[in-house]
């Protein structure tokens, strides 16, 4: 009976106590971003620790415990192997070739779509200069194109019915994607590019529009040769950019390929490029092999973190931030 | 070093109805320091792009150094300009800056260090030279700008507002400065600036625009002391000139039925335009109602109104002031504007007379 009034009135001086809170006005500005309880700070990162411990903590450490294992195939225990599941990937030609492939389709991927997307937004920067609603639209429609991209992509390099086929076959060659191994490569990567290309475009061209028109117009008066103005002005202020880019699109040709490889190879005969975060999921999913696919998800977790602190540590010093 | 000429030069910008600039026929003189002044908007920017090949010529012509320029690139005319907001190249160190043009010209190495050095002493950016722009303050980037300027040893330096991105006391420092620097490059100058202190301070000649065209060229004490129009007569000299409705009735000159002067022109209504240091306080004249007073410390400046019209009167007596005061002025000194036009007419005096009260 006493119960309910008291609740009540908690209700009451808690709502009054958030009103007053909301209503006070921060005491100084030094003191604007501190909080009177320790927890509450807290709270406010609870959700990302939460977020990164359960999707990458949590697997790591079961990845790295798992490497260490012989898993049962149908589930009867596991047995404590050591490193052998690294030897054995370290060893098997196939693990080699496909880490080849990955590193030559993560440079041609890069390289091709971070040059294509600044191409088209150098292009682009000149008849747009000034005129901000083509701008807008541009941008706009740039956005929404990747996923359709890709999709169409994919359904132009379709064995049975895409008209690159077609195309292919009107010059006499039989492409086949799928099955045989450098056409599967080039069809790849010409998707994984034409997707990328949108996402690179939209941000040299926004690096390229962030220049100040003073600074080109001095340029202009300093330098004859657009190619010269391009090379020693405008590329080095992008650099930035493409450093940013750069970083984005490795990870991309890494691990966002994953879609379009699965659907180019999937249930088609064994040998086909592939990546290797593919690779891992091939082995382990389909083929039963935890404790090796875990061990080669180690090894590339090791590969990225490495790769990453070389592109931080000696290309960002060479970037230039005005 | 060169002169500069510019034939009816106009500009219309693309979707603009009306043009930007109309009209512009000037002659500069090699190693003259011109400075386009006028208030915002009126197309000084736009002429100063148009010489620089930023902006193409929609009529008329350009010439620097005799040879026309209208189709030149902006590289290939043989100038270098200095911008508001300094433009550096922001990755380039202080020297790079300075260097770029030239190494696009071919310069030799050594030429370009030699002058580079010599840019950095006389602009004292020697200990600054390996820095980049973003750990300068304003003004040293401003002097990096000039710097960029000088070692291009051009045909003509063009600004557009250099130092109005610097506070006061700077701005008075590097305004001596530039004058200095041009006198003894002897660099054909266009310089632009909203500011008419510093336009008066600058010039050989001042070029005043309104609305895209001019309004006056002349000396910058010609300009103050006999403006063209009611415009520049307005828009040159602090405390602006003082704008009154005045009569010209059987050969005299009236302002509120006070006698003014004994004159020759046609009767009717005129404008009349005073200067405020012209205007004496004293035992004699016509009789002004004090407004407020600006004490400026050297003088005041008392604002007043004769009548209906409002008047600035200058005053270093600093002797104490009544409410209404006594104002009187030298009628040679009267400058006198056409009302409908806004035009100067020339005031004449028919009789030899002594200071007349207003
Ligand atoms: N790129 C442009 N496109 C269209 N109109 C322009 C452009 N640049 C300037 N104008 C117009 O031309 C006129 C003159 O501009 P300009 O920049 O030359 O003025 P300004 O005298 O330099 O003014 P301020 O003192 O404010 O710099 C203005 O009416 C302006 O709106
Ligand atoms: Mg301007």
């Amino acid at each position: 009976m006493t119960d309910i009034p008291l609740a009540a009135t908690r209700d009451r001086r808690l709502a009054g106590r958030l009103a007053a809170w909301w209503r006070a006005e921060p005491a100084s500005p030094a003191k604007r971003v501190q909080f009177d309880r320790p927890l509450t700070p807290w709270l406010f990162v609870l959700p990302q620790i939460a977020v990164v411990v359960i999707f990458f903590y949590w697997p790591s450490v079961q990845a790295v415990t798992s490497s260490f294992y012989i898993e049962d195939p149908f589930g009867f225990g596991s047995t404590f192997v050591g490193t052998e599941n690294y030897r054995d990937a370290l060893a098997s030609t196939e693990y080699r070739n496909t880490a080849l492939f990955t590193a030559f389709f993560c440079a041609v991927v890069t390289a091709l779509s971070l040059g294509l997307g600044l191409l088209l937004a150098v292009k682009a920067d000149k008849v747009i200069r000034g005129a901000e609603s083509y701008r807008t639209l541009l941008i706009s429609v740039y956005a929404i194109a990747p996923p359709v991209a890709g999709l169409i992509g994919m359904m132009i390099f379709d064995m049975h019915m895409g008209p690159l086929t077609q195309v292919a076959a009107w010059f006499g060659y039989d492409l086949k994607v799928g099955i045989d191994y450098w056409d599967t490569a080039v069809a790849l990567i010409t998707i994984s590019v034409w997707k990328q290309i949108p996402y690179n475009f939209i941000f040299f061209l926004s690096g390229l529009q962030s220049v100040p028109a003073s600074v080109r117009e001095a340029a202009l008066i300093d330098a004859k040769s657009e190619w010269r103005r391009f090379r020693d002005i405008i590329l080095p202020l992008l650099a930035p950019t493409a450093f940013f880019l750069l970083v984005i699109n490795i990870t991309y040709t890494m691990f966002d390929t994953f879609p379009i490889i699965d659907v180019i190879v999937k249930d088609k005969p064994a040998n086909n490029p592939m990546t290797l975060v593919y690779k891992v999921y091939l082995d382990g999913f389909k083929g039963n092999d935890i404790g090796g696919s875990s061990a080669q998800s180690v090894i590339l977790m090791v590969v990225v973190a490495a790769l990453t602190i070389v592109q931080f540590r000696f290309l960002e010093r060479r970037v230039h931030y005005g | 070093m060169a002169n500069l000429s510019l034939k009816g030069v106009g500009k219309t910008y693309g979707g603009a109805q009306q043009a930007a600039v109309t009209g512009i026929d000037l002659d500069i003189a090699d190693g003259e320091f011109i400075v386009l002044v006028g208030p915002s908007g009126c197309g000084k920017s736009s002429l100063l792009r148009m010489i620089a090949g930023l902006e193409t010529i929609s009529t008329g012509e350009v010439a620097i150094g005799g040879r026309v320029v209208n189709r030149l690139d902006p590289a290939e005319r043989d100038i270098a300009m200095v911008f508001q907001n300094y433009a550096l190249y922001p990755h380039m160190s202080v020297r790079d800056n300075m260097a770029y043009g030239l190494k696009n010209r071919r310069t030799p190495k050594a030429e370009i260090a030699q002058r580079v050095e010599e840019a950095a002493r006389m602009l004292e950016l020697g200990p600054y030279l390996d820095r980049k722009p973003r750990a300068l303050s304003g003004g040293q980037r401003q002097r990096v700008a000039m710097g960029r300027a000088i070692v291009r040893q051009p045909a003509a330096f063009l600004f557009d507002e250099p130092l109005s991105n610097l506070d006061a006391r700077l701005r008075v420092t590097m305004r001596m400065e530039i004058r200095r620097l041009q006198k003894r490059l002897g660099t054909t100058s266009v310089y632009v600036t909203h500011d008419q202190l510093e336009a008066m301070t600058l010039a050989d000649r001042l070029v005043v625009l309104n609305g895209g065209r001019i309004e006056q060229i002349g000396a910058p004490l010609e300009v103050y002391r006999r403006p063209a129009s009611t415009f520049v007569a307005s828009f040159i000299g602090a405390p602006a000139m003082s704008l009154v409705d005045a009569q010209i009735e059987n050969g005299q000159l009236l302002l509120e039925r006070y006698l003014l002067a004994h004159v020759g022109n046609a009767p009717g209504p005129v404008t009349l335009g005073l200067r405020a240091e012209e205007l004496r306080i004293g035992p004699a004249g016509i009789p002004m109602r004090v407004e407020h007073v600006e004490e400026l410390g050297a003088q005041r400046i008392v604002h007043g109104m004769i009548g209906a019209q409002r008047l600035s009167v200058a005053d270093g007596s600093g002797a104490p002031l009544s409410e209404t005061v006594l104002v009187s002025v030298d009628p040679a000194r009267l400058n006198l504007f056409d009302t409908a036009t806004g035009r100067r007419s020339e005031l004449r005096l028919t009789a030899a007379q002594a200071p007349l009260p207003v």
